[in-house]
């Protein structure tokens, strides 16, 4: 690929007190591409969104955009860039509609009052064009089922056009058919040519959707993966940094998996 | 959920015309039958809007009538009216103030201190009239905002805040009416003037709801063209036709009351100035970037911060307002009751204001509510007043069957909530 990375972390580096979240992490995230950002808990993945959308700084290490070094600070200054995050507990408002959910804070507005028909009329395109389905964009948000939810925030995370959108966690409380939804829309946003950060703990839900897959551990790469030629054990044994570890052990022993051994992770 | 299941039971769609379309998107069928079928989803679902204060006050109209058969005299309901518009006004304060989950308790004596600026500035130190009036208010404004700031920026729980506000506005207000403790009214004040004042011509009244019905048909007539023009779905006419002419009888028979009957005296400025006060409260809750604000801290504040409202500034904001309206409210009062004194607005005006706001069906828990409930709550109270004032009833009769109402109407919120938890919505 010729085209620089729309977002990517040289080296970036995160320390909160005595704990060092974040070491020297590299990171490059293409447009039309879904990259799934792995690790087990505590391995700096929430920290690693959060420097990238604004909410804690980083302490070392560049952060360049479209190719250009960029300084995001705050909030504000991630999604003027374009990047959009949806976190896991969605923060919609329960007792507003779906119309007013997407537009909430950029409200489109016509003499200072609010145009209903307009912010109505593209929220319907918009959610057609994600083949999102929901009872009626005039209902509350609170009527609508998890992963009905879970889309209209995904949905209204592309009301700026970003050019970037993380996902944290958004199949991690939904049904089998929901996640299957989510993975769907997921998969929509790639072709409209959106860069994806995809956090998850699913690894099914990551093979199923993911280009990429970027393990952290302990707070440091341990391994970028393409999907197509890797394996559930392989990025098993880089989350859990050796292969023999309670999940291969059980592989092992109960024989369900494929049976090939897990090679060694590259560190 | 209950739409999927309502929608379900509804004979199969016979064969819905256009391509796929989900059986479990809410689509309202034509006519007035999908109209009533959907009046009735909403029901079942518990959102009850209006429906029970409006039986309320039939209820009382019939009960008092059969009663007492001035009820609905002329002069009778001209009082209700005049009474409804003062604290109806403060009612709408507080209805801002519900709407962001939070309570004021100090509207009482922000009334109080208000109308005391007012007769010190205007009767004591001479200053112009209106200076004064508008001095009052905006001294009303201030202390809102200055319960707004305790709240929102230091973080002190705004019942705590405004009870303190209650306490210290009150002793503000006594002091301020020094030793007399009373100041009465000059005639032909200003302040005299705002319940004071009718509009004799009966073509003030006859003419303010013809303006009120065109307004009203006229908006809906046009929002129906712009959403037909966007092919979304409209209103069909005929819901226009019958939603006009209910706000057309309403507003005529009222009109009508005002100015036909003997004893009637024409329109009260009072209510004219109360309805301005609602449809800009209104127009600015439902139709501005403002009022979005409100509801979406109202009903999730870390979302609102998330999606760049700036929280602090909606909560100060809307205390001022609940502020401004109080001390405007205590005008009202202190024109009905002849001049400022020490304990205006002490009693159960607190409890009168933030009953009527959740009679009229704005939920106490925030996010849910509208405007007009302070009219509708506030005609409840004042109905009840008046009527048990007409039998002749004590003072602590009325305390009791005020709370009654009060609490029945919380309880009617309380079961709404849960049966929308029910039906999937909160």
């Amino acid at each position: 690929m010729s085209a620089p990375p729309v977002l990517a972390l040289r080296g970036v580096s995160k320390r909160f007190g005595a704990v060092q979240a974040l070491t020297d992490v590299t990171l490059e995230i293409r447009a039309g591409e879904v990259v799934a950002l792995v690790g087990d808990n505590g391995a700096g993945k929430s920290t690693l969104v959060k420097t990238v959308s604004g909410v804690h700084p980083v302490d070392d290490g560049a952060i360049e955009w479209q190719g250009a070094p960029v300084r995001i600070g705050k909030p504000h200054d991630a999604q003027a860039l374009g990047v959009a995050t949806v976190y896991q507990d969605l923060a919609l408002c329960d007792n507003l509609d779906v119309v007013a959910n997407l537009y909430l804070g950029s409200e489109l507005r016509t003499a200072g009052v609010l145009d209903e028909i307009a912010m109505e009329k593209r929220a319907k395109e918009l959610l057609d064009t994600l083949s999102i389905r929901i009872p009626s964009v005039r209902i509350p948000v609170a009527a609508l089922s998890g992963g009905q939810r879970q889309v209209v925030a995904i949905a209204r995370a592309l009301i700026g056009d970003p050019k970037v959108v993380i996902l944290d966690e958004p199949t991690a409380a939904l049904g089998v058919e929901q996640t299957a939804q989510v993975l769907d829309l997921v998969e929509r946003l790639r072709e409209r040519d959106l860069a994806v950060v995809l956090i998850s703990h699913n690894m099914a839900d990551v093979l199923a959707v993911a280009d990429r897959v970027a393990v952290l551990r302990l707070g440091r790469n341990n391994g970028v993966f393409d999907v197509a030629d890797t394996t559930h054990e392989e990025i098993v044994a880089a989350i859990t940094g050796a292969s023999d570890n309670a999940v291969t052990r059980r592989t092992a022993r109960t024989g369900r998996r494929t049976g090939r051994p897990a090679k060694e992770a590259r560190a | 959920m209950s739409e999927q299941q309502t929608t379900g039971t509804a004979p199969p769609a016979p064969a819905p015309a256009p391509a796929a379309t989900d059986p479990r998107l809410l689509v309202r069928e034509k006519g007035f039958a999908g109209y009533l079928e959907e009046f009735a989803r909403r029901i079942r679902g518990g959102e009850l809007g209006s429906v029970p204060v409006i039986v309320g006050l039939l209820v009382i109209a019939v009960v008092f009538q059969f009663k007492n058969r001035h009820f609905l005299s002329a002069d009778s309901l001209t009082n209700i009216g005049v009474y409804t518009s003062g604290m109806g006004i403060m009612a709408v304060g507080i209805v801002f103030v519900l709407l962001l989950g939070e309570i004021d308790l100090s509207v009482g004596s922000v009334a109080g201190v208000g109308a005391a600026v007012w007769a010190v500035l205007s009767v004591t130190h001479g200053v112009d009239d209106w200076l004064a009036v508008l001095i009052a208010v905006a001294a009303g404004g201030v202390i809102g905002l200055l319960h707004g700031f305790f709240f929102a920026r230091i973080g002190v729980p705004a019942f705590v805040v405004t009870l303190a506000g209650f306490l210290g506005w009150s002793g503000l207000q006594i002091w301020l009416m020094g030793k007399e403790g009373s100041i009465n009214t000059p005639s032909g004040s200003v302040v005299e003037d705002l319940t004071g004042y009718y509009f004799e011509d009966k073509a003030w009244a006859y003419g303010l709801a013809l303006v009120a019905v065109l307004a009203y048909a006229g908006s809906l007539l046009l929002d129906t063209r712009r959403r037909r023009a966007a092919a979304l779905p409209f209103r069909p006419l005929g819901e226009i036709a019958l939603r006009t002419g209910a706000v057309a009888v309403i507003a005529f028979a009222v009109a009508y009351v005002l100015n036909e009957p003997s004893g009637a005296r024409g329109l009260p400025l009072a209510l004219v100035l109360f309805l301005a006060v609602l449809v800009l409260a209104d127009f600015v809750v439902r139709r501005t970037g403002y009022g979005r604000r409100i509801f979406a801290v109202g009903g999730n504040a870390e979302a609102a911060r998330r999606a760049g409202i700036n929280v602090d500034r909606v909560r100060i904001t809307v205390f001022g307002i609940s502020g401004m309206l109080a001390a405007f409210g205590g005008l009202f009062i202190a024109s009905l009751s002849g001049g400022a004194t020490k304990n205006l607005g002490s009693g159960n005006t607190l409890m009168n204001v933030i009953a009527a706001a959740v009679i009229g069906g704005t939920s106490l828990f925030g996010g849910r509510g509208k405007i007009w409930s302070a009219l509708l709550g506030m005609l409840v109270i004042q109905s009840i007043q008046q009527g048990l004032n007409l039998l002749g009833m004590a003072s602590e009769i009325q305390y009791m069957i005020t709370g009654a109402v009060l609490l029945a109407a919380v309880v009617i919120d309380s079961v709404s909530r849960r049966t929308q938890k029910t039906a999937g919505r909160t």
